[in-house]
């Protein structure tokens, strides 16, 4: 679900940030509009209120974990953990978790890719969120919330900065609710 | 100020049982990722919101109201410790990344690593001449990263104030490669 039908309609905090979003055509490759947001990490107003919208959302809702995908879901996940006081646990791409992990596979376009969680890390009965800066067809989020759930953690929600237009109408994913700030930007010759 | 700085990181470890809890969570996971390595691991300490928060508290308070306007991250691993510090001392947060992650136009800087070269990217844009700059990253080992992040920013006109680190394996001398920048960590692995 979008924020803007969900509680913070005619929030400005939500302009601002969307406004904060660079768009790049054609990367990585001809015909993807990328949504850029390190030019959001560059507006410190607009990314505190990023943070701060998913920190009043899930500060109540007794979270223990906030799990973030590699890379993009670093700069995001660990200021909410912080805030909430969950701990952070890294979802990471093959091999650069040290010690004994668990790995899940998921489809990309072409091909398969795999993302990795420490054993250990969560514990069964734990309550979890996944964080990342954008869903587009759900693929790694949806390999996420099965790592979790393969350690037994309740996953309450996935929270994501952008949602693709694949999405929209989804309320949610594998069944689990998904949480969406903004829109994709259009190219408006900025 | 100058008596503080002249105390040994063990002066520092004795005394502050802050650092001690820090370095507490610190997981040391041997022959990662090849035969000799001992990896220093710091997926345990962030899932202690009490040390993760430590940690963060530590550097903020360090760097708060000295006027720093960057904080450039070290991927992967500096996006996790980059950010909460941007926040907290209102600084933008500037993500430097392996080639071809970061859309749109970069500069490069090529370092050293035991076996072949690497490199390190940053958006052009991101970081204006004259701004006050750090450099956050986990771990400092031989310096190479580091020195390549240094080298970035200063090429666009930033100033580095300091490099951040949670972890310095002094051994390795990497605070020499530094260009008689200052480095600050919170923890020495031996």
């Amino acid at each position: 679900m979008f924020a803007a039908e969900n509680g913070l309609k005619g929030d400005p905090r939500l302009q601002a940030i969307s406004n904060a979003i660079r768009v790049v055509p054609h990367f990585p490759k001809q015909g993807i509009m990328f949504q850029d947001i390190t030019t959001l990490l560059l507006d410190h107003k607009a990314f505190k209120h990023t943070v701060d919208i998913f920190v009043e959302r899930y500060k109540d809702m007794d979270i223990s974990v906030v799990a973030g995908v590699e890379a993009r879901g670093f700069m995001f996940g660990p200021s909410i953990a912080l805030a909430i006081g969950a701990k952070f646990v890294p979802l990471r791409k093959p091999k650069k978790l040290p010690g004994e992990v668990i790995a899940e596979a998921y489809e990309l376009e072409y091909g398969r890719d795999c993302l990795e969680m420490h054993v250990g890390a969560v514990e069964a009965g734990e309550r979890a969120i996944v964080i990342d800066d954008l869903v587009a067809t759900g693929g790694t989020l949806s390999a996420a919330i099965r790592l979790l759930e393969r350690v037994g953690a309740q996953v309450v929600e996935c929270g994501c900065v952008i949602g693709l237009r694949e999405v929209k109408g989804q309320l949610r994913l594998n069944g689990k609710p998904l949480y969406i700030l903004v829109e994709p930007r259009e190219i408006d010759g900025c | 100020m100058l008596v503080r700085e002249q105390l040994t990181m063990s002066d520092y470890r004795d005394k502050d049982p802050l650092i001690h809890g820090i370095q507490s969570k610190i997981r040391v996971v041997p022959n990662f990722p090849k035969p000799g390595i001992m990896f220093q691991d710091i997926t345990t300490l962030l899932l202690d919101p009490k040390a993760f928060k430590d940690t963060i508290d530590l550097f903020v308070e360090r760097y708060k109201g000295k006027n720093i306007s960057v904080v450039a991250g070290i991927e992967a691993r500096g996006f996790i410790f980059g950010p909460p510090i941007a926040l907290e001392i209102g600084a933008k947060f500037v993500p430097l990344r392996k080639p071809k992650k970061l859309p749109g136009k970069v500069i490069s800087e090529e370092y050293v690593l035991e076996y072949g070269k690497d490199c390190l990217e940053m958006h052009v844009g991101a970081v204006e001449p004259g701004e006050r700059a750090l450099v956050v990253d986990d771990l400092i080992a031989t310096g190479g990263t580091l020195c390549a992040a240094m080298q970035l920013l200063e090429r666009v006109g930033a100033e580095v104030v300091e490099c951040a680190c949670v972890i310095e394996l002094p051994d390795l001398k990497g605070r020499e490669r530094l260009n008689g920048k200052p480095l600050y960590v919170l923890v020495e692995s031996h």
